[in-house]
């Protein structure tokens, strides 16, 4: 296999990948920036640079990504897109697939910033299809869906969904409503507490201005998606009673999840929160930090901030992180009072019925779940994640209805190709001896 | 404006704006991505890469993802 070797290994290109890469650039290191999409940026920075993306129509209210991608592009930094890290050999080796070949990278330290994922409950109807995220109908749009005209439901939970709605309103899809399922009084709580924050409040009342015709309505979540082919209309709870909406497309997540896979792999210990740094955003494992969402979600500025602390410290130079120290704790205080605004209503966990589906790869349903003591019995029993997610979107939602935690971590942490996973580029012919040598199971298989 | 690149999708052309991805053009036209092992039909869920639902072949490949697939010229997609 192909080895690339560097002083620092930086997962995932986010805003947090790209502080703590060019940080560690900046420190005279050698740096490579592993990843997974098209073009840098991850989820919040999408469309910024160049690739596969419209351009953006909205003009920029930040100059903050420009600054940032003008310092990536003027590093040594070695941005490797298309990069799927799917395991680690030994302490210091990542294997990637990138596209369709296998590269082994080699680094004196490692930083995962591999972000958050939305997280999704299961509720009567949502597979249907146009049941999509909240981050991610923002993210199809950006990639070329066209929503001028349609009519859009905004729900489940968090910051997003306002950010969301504009951004859709933006694109001219007629909001119908946004749905949030925290209090008012929470909100309220919130709210206050930005006011020491005049940046972050000035933006929540920048998007509710963009939306100012769209009812928000707290204490309020979705009951069903109806439809056939595809959801035609959503039935949600608010002020104590059932309403009906016609909605072509219905944009949901209850906030975000880490991406703690890889972290997990490499023995890294985790919290409730996300992976457990400390002020260095050192891991438990030697030479192995983390930031930004995968350490706990906080949003862009505590993500920027802990790249650069990371970035830093994987440099060796932990002393320059100093100054930054201030912001850090503030980002962090910001971070615990987003966990507690937003924090789950126990009554969505009864909005599943016996035979909604809970792990969509499997089409494991509710019932079938009730009554195992633990996420490994369920799996065994019921294959609830172990299709081609792997749990990555009912491991969330089974954590939230019954409290069960992940097993430990395999490789391979994304699906890849035997020959990848091999070590052979696709091109090369692999014999059928060496594949039952590795006594694998394919999947399809022992369905 | 961006300009149009045709694709197949399941043998029939299709024209999306330069710069979509593959699942972007799947939800335009409401042709779902895959079948569930129970037969539901299923469509992008995540936009990025995290669920799988959106996996369809693609010239040839199967189980791509294609909200990570940018759409190119004469690309011939197929569900699964």
């Amino acid at each position: 296999m192909k080895k690339e070797q560097f002083d620092v290994l930086v997962v995932g290109g986010g805003p947090a990948g790209i502080a703590a890469a060019v940080s560690a650039a900046e420190c005279d290191c050698s740096v490579a920036l592993l990843d997974e999409n098209n073009a840098p940026g991850g989820q919040i920075w999408r469309g910024f640079e160049d690739g596969w993306h419209q351009p953006p129509k909205q003009k920029r209210a930040s100059k903050v990504p420009e600054e940032w991608f003008v310092r990536l592009r003027r590093s040594a930094v070695n941005v490797v897109q298309n990069c799927c890290v799917f395991g680690s050999s030994q302490p210091g080796h990542l294997l990637a697939d990138v596209d369709g070949e296998p590269i082994e990278y080699v680094g004196e330290s490692i930083v995962l910033a591999t972000g958050a994922r939305e997280r999704f409950l299961p509720f009567p109807g949502w597979t249907l299809p146009n049941v999509v995220g909240a981050g991610g109908l923002q993210a199809l749009v950006q990639c070329g869906l066209p929503i001028a005209g349609k009519r859009v439901v905004v729900a489940g939970s968090g910051p997003l969904l306002l950010a969301v709605a504009a951004h859709l309103a933006a694109h001219r899809a007629k909001i119908a409503m946004i749905l949030e399922q925290a209090p008012l009084s929470s909100l309220a709580n919130f709210a206050a507490a930005l006011a020491s924050r005049p940046s972050k409040l000035a933006q929540g009342v920048g998007y509710r201005w963009q939306t100012r015709t769209v009812p928000y309505r707290t204490s309020a979540w979705p009951l069903r998606a109806n439809g056939s082919d595809k959801i035609e209309s959503l039935t949600y709870f608010y002020a104590g009673w059932q309403h009906t909406v016609d909605c072509d497309y219905l944009a949901c997540g209850f906030h975000l999840v880490p991406n703690t896979e890889l972290a997990a792999l490499l023995g890294c210990e985790l919290t409730t929160a996300g992976v457990h740094v400390d002020d260095l955003q050192r891991t438990t494992v030697a030479s192995v930090y983390c930031a930004g969402e995968t350490a706990g979600v906080g949003g862009l500025d505590l993500a920027l901030v802990e790249g650069q602390i990371a970035g830093i410290a994987a440099a060796g130079l932990p002393d320059r992180s100093r100054p930054l120290m201030a912001a850090h704790r503030r980002e962090r205080t910001f971070a615990a009072r987003l966990a507690s605004a937003f924090a789950l209503r126990a009554e969505l966990r009864s909005v599943a019925d016996a035979e909604t589906i809970v792990c969509r790869c499997e089409d494991v349903r509710r019932v079938q779940l009730d009554g195992h003591h633990s996420w490994r019995a369920a799996k065994l029993l019921t294959r609830c994640g172990m299709g081609a997610c792997q749990g990555r979107i009912c491991g969330a939602a089974c954590e939230f209805l019954y409290g069960w935690k992940a097993d430990s971590q395999r490789l391979p942490v994304q699906p890849v190709s035997i020959p990848s996973l091999m070590g052979r580029s696709s091109e090369s012919p692999i014999r059928s001896a060496e594949i039952e040598s590795m006594q694998f199971q394919s999947q399809e298989e022992s369905k | 404006m961006s300009e149009a690149i045709l694709l197949q999708i399941n043998g029939k052309e299709v024209s999306v704006p330069e710069g979509s991805t593959v699942a972007a053009a799947l939800l335009a036209v409401g042709i779902p991505t895959r079948n569930s092992i129970s037969g539901e039909p299923r469509a992008p869920l995540c936009g990025m890469g995290i669920c799988y639902e959106c996996r369809v072949e693609i010239d040839g490949v199967p189980h791509r993802r294609s909200c990570m697939v940018a759409c190119r010229a004469a690309m011939k997609v197929r569900t699964l």
